[in-house]
């Protein structure tokens, strides 16, 4: 069974600042991490893995430091790492991002056939959560977008049942491998990596890859160039008009309150 | 050619026999850049006897339906539904598709605009048509809502977009309003498709859930402790109100998760909404701002929440929740009225 799971390196945007003079963000001092779904993602991959044997990579686009993720990603127990990094990927939208790492798949497939391909609902940057299924569309195979539990693998009969969260409950779904598959970050509790984890992590040299590397590139569609959607333009919501502040005692300001809320919402509180 | 995309469609998404809420509310925004465009409103339908629901898509602003019926459709799966869709988009060639940023839209949009190789844009909160470029302007919070940011899809069709729920209108509904119906064939077979949907698990407590509730009574840090939030479903109980709360109180295990409100939680926007001890943190308040009577009571005048709220008490949320509990089952009982409850 090899499973690879597509991991994103991501500014932490529970600290990120946005400049309210000019719209921009301010990354300064904001460490980048990984995404946190894909954290889940590569905890899951190595659960498939110990029970029904085979081996986890990992596949990353970014800049050069984007290494970082696939070290720490071989510290939760993935065995290899990929990293593709040229300036000719950057500013990619997901059309162009699915597209890239499809290229970048098909390479390590070439290697070693893949059966599953593992990425999280959504990065905390871009949140858009169209990446997994656009790559999935552009390798032929099935996907199945927020998972929350994986029930079985079929290594024999090639295939995989998984929980799929939907809005008032969960689908039960079987589908053929190989396949990909989107997960919550419900789907486990990441366990802490053994020691021998940290220091395979700590000394571990990703493959990198350029666009020169990968075969059969059609260049127009990778990076800016390459993706249909740009930013128009980015601004600051108006903040909203003050709230009307009910005032007296206690007593006074929930009786007026009351009469308000009773008045203007009459058709709730109907006879 | 993108010329020859003309027209704006809406993804109409079936739950159990019914219209999923978002459609409606997509027609509503999908028939003001039509009229803006001056082009028809379609709906797309796909499902397993749902021709039926054509008509209610009429009432609700559609001139058109194209209908997928076929027993494959039953339950939504990625393949059969983007294949279904993307024939009918190249043979029918609209400028703009609109999809609720829903578990299936979300997941079928994606798919779809990886298969025609078009721009797609995420959880957009508002949508506009710059008229003389004839383009689609699609806005989307980015970055906890700090910030707002249009994407545009210049050069390829149709231009599409998720859309949170909650956030547009419906029409009011028509009655007898009528349009077209447009029936396609799926043209697969079930061997074809590489999954199956084995089970599907429906948890009724989540049905009832706070993107329906009419009242919503929520809670933020400022309630002190899990055991102080009695008193919100006290008055939820009054009122027939559903509670719900901010992160901070998701991660203090007060609160199920489920009932998070804000930009990573649900978007609601019902009639009436309380804000108790909530500092109106922009996350917070970009779920909740649509509601249409929003209330807060905090004992910090100097609260963002009053700046998203329409009427504010500065106060002890523990002196004033157990008087408005009372002040409420007074004046219902009086009035005899009851709640609407949902
Ligand atoms: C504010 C803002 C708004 C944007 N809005 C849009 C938009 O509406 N439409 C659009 O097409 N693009 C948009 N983009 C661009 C988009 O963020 C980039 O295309 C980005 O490369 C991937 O999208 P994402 O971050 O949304 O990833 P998601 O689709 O949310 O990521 C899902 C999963 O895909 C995998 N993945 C994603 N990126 C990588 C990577 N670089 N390496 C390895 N695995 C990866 C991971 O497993 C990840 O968990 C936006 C960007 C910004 C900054
Ligand atoms: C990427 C990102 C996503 C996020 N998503 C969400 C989200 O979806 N939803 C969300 O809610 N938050 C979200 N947050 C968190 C958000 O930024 C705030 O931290 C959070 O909303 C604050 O919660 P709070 O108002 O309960 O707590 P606090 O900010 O601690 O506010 C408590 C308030 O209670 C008042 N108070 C204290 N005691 C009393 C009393 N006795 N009576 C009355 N008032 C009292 C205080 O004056 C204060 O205003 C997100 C943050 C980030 C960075």
């Amino acid at each position: 069974m090899h499973i690879v799971v597509c991991v994103k390196q991501v500014p932490d945007t529970k600290i990120i600042k946005v400049n309210p003079k000019t719209n921009t963000l301010d990354r300064r001092g904001v460490p980048a991490i990984l995404n946190p779904y894909d954290g889940h993602a590569v905890e899951e991959a190595v659960r498939i893995k110990n029970k029904v044997g085979g081996k986890v990579s990992v596949l990353s686009m970014g800049p050069p430091q984007a290494t970082e993720v696939i070290k720490k990603s071989i510290e939760i127990g993935a065995d290899a790492g990929y990293l593709i990094t040229d300036r000719r990927f950057a500013g990619a939208d997901t059309l162009a991002t699915s597209y890239a790492l499809y290229n970048a798949l098909k390479k390590i497939a070439k290697e070693e056939p893949i059966d599953l391909v593992l990425c999280g609902l959504h990065a905390i940057d871009g949140d858009t959560g169209q990446v997994g299924p656009g790559i999935a569309r552009r390798l032929n195979i099935p996907p199945v977008t927020k998972v929350i539990k994986v029930e079985e693998v079929n290594v024999e009969k090639k295939y995989i049942k998984v929980h799929r969260k939907i809005e008032d409950g969960y689908e039960v779904i079987q589908a053929q491998l190989p396949c990909l598959i989107t997960v919550e970050k419900e789907i486990n509790e990441i366990s802490y990596s053994p020691l021998p984890n940290m220091i395979k992590a700590a000394r571990y040299k990703p493959v990198i890859w350029s666009v020169d590397d990968l075969e059969g590139v059609d260049i127009s569609q990778l990076g800016l160039k390459g993706s249909p959607t740009v930013v128009g333009k980015m601004w600051a919501p108006k903040p909203p008009e003050k709230a009307k502040m009910i005032e007296g005692s206690s007593a006074e300001q929930v009786k007026q309150l009351v009469s308000t809320i009773l008045a203007e919402k009459s058709e709730l509180f109907q006879q | 050619m993108i010329e020859e995309y003309r027209g704006v469609w809406v993804f109409i998404e079936e739950r159990q026999g019914e219209i999923a809420g978002v459609s409606l509310e997509l027609l509503g925004a999908g028939r003001a850049l039509a009229d803006k465009l001056d082009v028809p409103l379609g709906g797309f339908l796909l499902g397993y006897n749902v021709k039926n629901l054509a008509q209610i898509c009429f009432e609700y602003g559609a001139d058109e339906v194209y209908v997928i019926d076929d027993p494959i459709l039953k339950n939504y799966r990625t393949e059969p539904f983007m294949h279904g869709v993307s024939n009918l988009v190249r043979k029918y060639k609209p400028e703009i598709i609109l999809y609720g940023a829903t578990s299936n839209g979300k997941d079928l949009a994606s798919a779809i605009a990886t298969d025609l190789s078009t721009g797609l844009t995420a959880d957009t909160t508002m949508l506009d048509i710059d008229l003389e470029n004839r383009l689609f302007e699609a806005s989307r919070p980015a970055f906890g809502g700090n910030i707002m940011a249009t994407i545009l899809c210049k050069k390829h069709r149709p231009q599409m977009a998720t859309v949170r729920p909650k956030v547009m209108k419906a029409l009011p509904r028509q009655v007898g309003r009528t349009g077209t119906i447009i029936e396609e064939k799926l043209g697969l077979e079930e061997s074809s498709i590489r999954t199956k949907v084995l089970e599907i698990v429906r948890d009724a407590k989540k049905k009832a859930n706070l993107a329906d509730a009419h009242i919503i009574v929520a809670g933020g840090k400022g309630m002190g402790s899990e055991e102080n939030f009695q008193l919100l479903y006290e008055l939820a109980d009054v009122l027939g109100a559903s509670v719900g709360g901010t992160r901070d109180v998701v991660e203090a295990g007060w609160l199920d998760h489920s009932l998070q409100i804000g930009q990573t939680g649900e978007t609601v926007s019902p009639k009436i909404y309380f804000a108790f001890g909530i500092s109106g943190a922009i996350q917070h308040v970009v779920g909740m701002k649509n509601s249409e009577l929003i209330i807060a009571v905090n004992k910090d005048p100097n609260a963002p929440i009053f700046n998203a709220s329409h009427y504010g008490i500065v106060g002890d949320a523990m002196e004033i929740l157990p008087l408005l509990i009372q002040e409420f089952k007074a004046a219902l009982e009086k009035s005899g009225g009851v709640v609407e409850h949902v």
